[in-house]
């Protein structure tokens, strides 16, 4: 298969194009590249006159973004191109390895924090100094997807003050797990919409909501706000009046402004600066990660060519719950959605809970143990009573010994470190050979079958006591302790 | 005469307590070297004394009695000390098991030799002799049954037969039926005069023989630590009942050492599977009752595969590192590599720890044993309970050839035929590394939901290729 890669594709993301050649690709201008392969793949979906050039009846894989490029579905059903959105992949578990949102996300989270934390006057971490101390910088990440789990994450190990806001009740559990604080309203309504997004709000909802903003706005210092509404217009979270309440100096980060902005007063890819407040509307924060986010681009590219079966043989399947619903043009016509399959988010398997405990009372209940130990002490009391009476006097002697010599290995038994068990049972190997002692005191005068079972009985237990003694001391000479202790990484 | 009895008796406490030393000084890993020797020691004083008390008996007409006596211990002995020089460490519970048969089958003939020749005993009394008799017979079927059962153990361990648990139509049943059979035909047995019980005697043998071989075979592979802690103990009651029927206490005492040493290991066993001692020897995994809970656990979410390299530098830059090695470690015979593995992280500072769960492997603290034999210090090597609670303080966890003991859902899944079994608390760690050859369940047949947690990574292949690679990528400079 032959691989063709536009010359200096990965120039800016810090891939030469020697890597590529070494990789047994080769390399073409824009056009060779999109004009002379079956299979075309690329981040943006093809500007107007990039549509021609496309092979007949090739299959491309890209961010389609019809709702935001009219005409172009039309265009690439034209020439018959095969199209699969990459947006549109659907979040199922099985899809998620290809799923390019998210991926993408979780990078402009992170992202989103590092400008902020350029864009912000002072530290997030709390400082503690000779020269004066500082408090962590309060920040509240809104909408907690994917992107701003990131940027929760990535605030707290900045060491700022994180706090977290999602109409999604399910969203709490994850952002508490990331030490973040989740803050809620007293309206209830679940936001819980289709496929891990957020449905529209009620206007009672709605105006709690900016109340809320409107309360945190004047603590926090950052402000990062992630709401999308797939394939609309981003909700407006952040009017003017709501900025007006930030202190001069605080820092918004508009990661939607590409589809509107969630703040009134964002401007995409420019730096808004109001009566000190700054609002930060790029829209590239993706691409200046270049290194990272092409590598994951490129893995979830190659996670879906697998799915198509690059490695055998490469199909479009319009049942493939993966393909279909991301297939927007195919053989020269524009595909309707597919039938409504609700796509639900990706079900994660859940670690159990910090408290879970192995119920062990199946087994051994108190009241079951109570009963057994009563009981088998009168069987045993009986038994003795009876033995008493009736057994000879050198029965009783044995037994004696027998019973306090129990006790004294259960006692000694007990105290044994779990890690020399195995030495623990060659040792019992060795010693009860101790039958040895029995077999020599049935060795007679006389060769006869008793003498001959006493020396077999001799010869295998004496194989036990050397064997058990022996290979004891070779396994308890491999046991050492460690040598002068290695220095440990201590706390930073 | 009476001089030699009482230095005998001395002597045999003198052993006896050295045996109990010897067994309390294993409690510590400082102490234990001098335990053994403790027991070299006891078992030293107790054969040189019964020799001394044979030769005292004089030497005329002796002389083949001598020769087979001086020959059976020198080649046994010798025997002995190159089985233990050969051994390898992965090998030992073929071994130990293997030695549990050697009692068993020393016990055997003790007892038949007993019945033959009773030594030097006159029976006073009728009461006397059934007791006796009575002892013979419970000496000799409880050797019988250690005796197969530990061959049919040690096979299994091996590889010589499947560790398939062999399960045939009414086992119950034919087990019964042996264990009352053994039982009845005692009444014949001792109603018999002199020695004129002795077919009765072979024949209760031979049943007991077959009863030791299918108890076991109906075990699986997986569940022989506890069958190997289970015939240790038997051992020690054969060896018991022989010291009854020769009227010796050293025998009874050790015997009673030994039987509540392998009691012991048994319960502990069974307590960190959650399982009776009775499901585990009559009611193995993959009968009626687990059959159904199988299926209700299903794959859910999706595996994540981490490559050799990438695992490497999350091992380099953590902080906190811990190991939990299974079965599958030693199968792969990679703990020499774990070691170095160990060793290098520990070169650069970072903190590197092992989990031991306590059914880990074929025998109990087999792993230790393993990982001792590598190199690795038994200071950072920790049991199961005393790591547990560490687990959300570490960074990376690398489950090394484990499954069932590291499976949550024995936590959490009412249904799963492991559920309440201990298990180590890998998932709360930041990242849980796992190696393994495919994605198989473990014995228990168990879907194991820690594959498809988000923080768990998968590294396939081979454990000792894999540790290897880990090895190479690790190295300083």
């Amino acid at each position: 298969m032959a691989v063709v890669i536009e010359r200096g594709a990965g120039v800016s993301a810090g891939y030469p194009d020697a890597a590529y050649l070494a990789a047994g690709a080769t390399l073409g201008s824009k056009g060779e590249a999109m004009g002379e392969c079956e299979i075309v793949l690329k981040v943006r979906p093809p500007a107007p006159d990039e549509v021609p050039q496309l092979k007949e009846g090739c299959f491309l894989a890209c961010l389609v973004q019809p709702e935001r490029n009219p005409g172009l579905l039309e265009s690439l059903a034209a020439r018959k191109v095969s199209s699969l959105a990459l947006e549109r992949v659907p979040r199922i578990s099985r899809a998620q390895k290809m799923d390019v949102l998210s991926s993408m996300a979780n990078l402009a989270g992170y992202r989103a924090v590092v400008e902020a934390a350029a864009a912000y006057g002072s530290p997030f971490g709390a400082q503690v100094t000779a020269a004066g101390t500082t408090p962590p910088a309060k920040v509240l990440v809104i909408g907690a997807g994917v992107a701003g789990l990131a940027a929760a994450a990535a605030a707290k190990a900045l060491g700022a003050e994180v706090r977290a806001f999602d109409t999604r009740a399910a969203a709490r559990e994850q952002v508490e797990s990331l030490g973040a604080k989740f803050l809620t309203l007293e309206v209830k309504e679940s936001g819980e919409g289709g496929g891990g997004y957020a449905k529209v709000m009620s206007k009672e909802f709605i105006d709690a909501e900016m109340a809320l903003f409107k309360r945190q706005a004047a603590e926090v210092d950052v402000v990062i706000t992630t709401a999308l509404v797939p394939g609309a217009r981003a909700p407006t979270l952040l009017p003017r009046d709501v900025v007006t309440a930030f202190k001069p100096g605080s820092v918004i980060v508009d990661m939607a402004a590409e589809q509107g902005g969630n703040c009134e007063l964002c401007k995409p890819g420019e730096v808004v600066d109001f009566n000190g407040v700054k609002i930060l509307g790029y829209t590239d924060l993706v691409s200046r990660m270049a290194g990272t986010s092409s590598k994951f681009f490129a893995t979830n590219l190659v996670h879906l060519l697998v799915e198509m079966g690059i490695s055998k043989e490469f199909k479009i399947d319009l049942e493939s719950e993966v393909v279909r619903p991301a297939l927007l043009t195919h053989a020269g016509e524009r595909l309707p959605p597919p039938p409504v399959k609700e796509p639900s988010p990706a079900r994660e398997v859940k670690p159990p809970p910090a408290d879970a405990k192995p119920k062990q009372e199946q087994i051994m209940t108190p009241t079951r143990r109570a009963w057994g130990a009563t009981l088998g002490g009168m069987v045993v009391i009986a038994v003795l009573f009876a033995l008493g009476r009736f057994a000879p006097r050198d029965f009783l002697q044995h037994s004696t010994v027998f019973i306090l010599a129990c006790f004294v290995g259960w006692q000694v038994i007990w105290s044994v470190s779990p890690a020399l068990h195995t030495p623990l049972m060659s040792v019992t190997n060795a010693i009860s050979g101790i039958i040895v002692v029995g077999g020599m005191l049935q060795v007679g005068t006389h060769l006869n079958a008793a003498s001959i079972l006493g020396a077999i009985a001799v010869l295998v237990a004496a194989i036990n006591v050397a064997g058990g003694f022996l290979v004891t001391q070779r396994m308890l000479k491999m046991f050492h302790r460690e040598a002068p202790a290695a220095p440990q990484k201590g706390h930073p | 005469m009476t001089n030699l009895d009482g230095m005998m008796t001395i002597s045999y406490l003198a052993a006896g307590v050295l045996f109990i030393r010897s067994l309390a000084g294993l409690s510590k890993q400082e102490t234990a070297r001098r335990g053994n020797l403790y027991g070299m020691v006891g078992m030293a004083v107790a054969v040189a004394v019964t020799g001394l008390a044979w030769l005292a008996g004089g030497f005329d007409g002796r002389e083949i009695g001598m020769a087979m006596l001086v020959g059976a211990v020198v080649v046994g002995a010798s025997i002995g000390a190159v089985l233990a020089r050969r051994v390898e460490m992965t090998g030992m519970p073929e071994l130990v098991a293997i030695l549990h048969s050697f009692v068993g089958l020393a016990a055997v003939m003790v007892g038949v030799s007993s019945y033959l020749a009773p030594n030097g005993e006159s029976h006073a009394s009728e009461a006397t002799r059934i007791v006796h008799m009575g002892e013979v017979w419970v000496g000799i079927a409880v050797g019988a049954i250690t005796l197969t059962g530990s061959i049919v153990a040690w096979a299994k361990l091996r590889g010589t037969l499947s560790g398939k648990p062999l399960l045939l139509p009414g086992r119950h049943v034919l087990n019964a039926v042996i264990a009352l059979s053994i039982f009845g035909l005692s009444y014949p047995f001792l109603e018999a005069p002199g020695t004129t019980g002795l077919p009765y005697l072979l024949v209760m043998t031979g049943l007991a023989l077959v009863l030791g071989i299918h108890l076991v075979v109906a075990i699986g592979g997986a569940d022989m630590p506890v069958v190997v802690s289970l015939l240790n103990s038997y051992s020690g009651w054969a060896a018991a009942a022989a010291g009854f029927m020769l009227a010796n206490d050293l025998l009874i005492v050790t015997g009673a050492l030994v039987g509540a040493s392998g009691t012991i290991l048994s319960i502990i066993m069974c307590r960190a599977m959650n399982r009776s001692i009775l499901n585990v020897v009559f009611g193995g995994f993959g009968t009626a009752d687990g059959g159904s809970a199988v299926a209700s656990t299903e794959p859910a979410g999706e595996v994540r595969e981490m490559k050799a390299d990438e695992t490497a530098e999350r091992l380099k830059s953590a902080r906190s590192v811990v190991i939990v090695p299974g079965y599958g470690m030693a199968v792969a015979r990679a703990q020499a590599a774990v070691h170095d593995l160990t060793k290098n992280l520990r070169d650069q500072g970072v903190t590197v720890r092992f989990a031991i769960h306590p059914v880990a492997g074929r025998l109990p603290g087999h792993m230790n044993v393993l990982l001792a034999e590598a190199g690795v210090p038994y200071d950072i090597v920790l049991e199961m309970e005393h790591i547990n609670a560490d687990f959300p303080n570490t960074d990376v966890v690398l489950v090394i050839g484990a499954n069932d003991i590291v499976n949550p859902g024995a936590l959490t899944d009412a249904n799963s035929p492991i559920y309440g079994m201990p298990v180590c608390e890998v998932w709360k760690s930041k990242l849980v590394v796992v190696l393994k050859r495919g994605m198989a369940a473990g014995y228990a047949g168990v879907e194991n939901p820690l594959f498809y947690l988000e923080n768990t990574r998968m590294l396939f292949g081979d454990a000792k290729k894999s540790i290897d690679a880990l090895v190479a990528a690790t190295r300083v400079g």
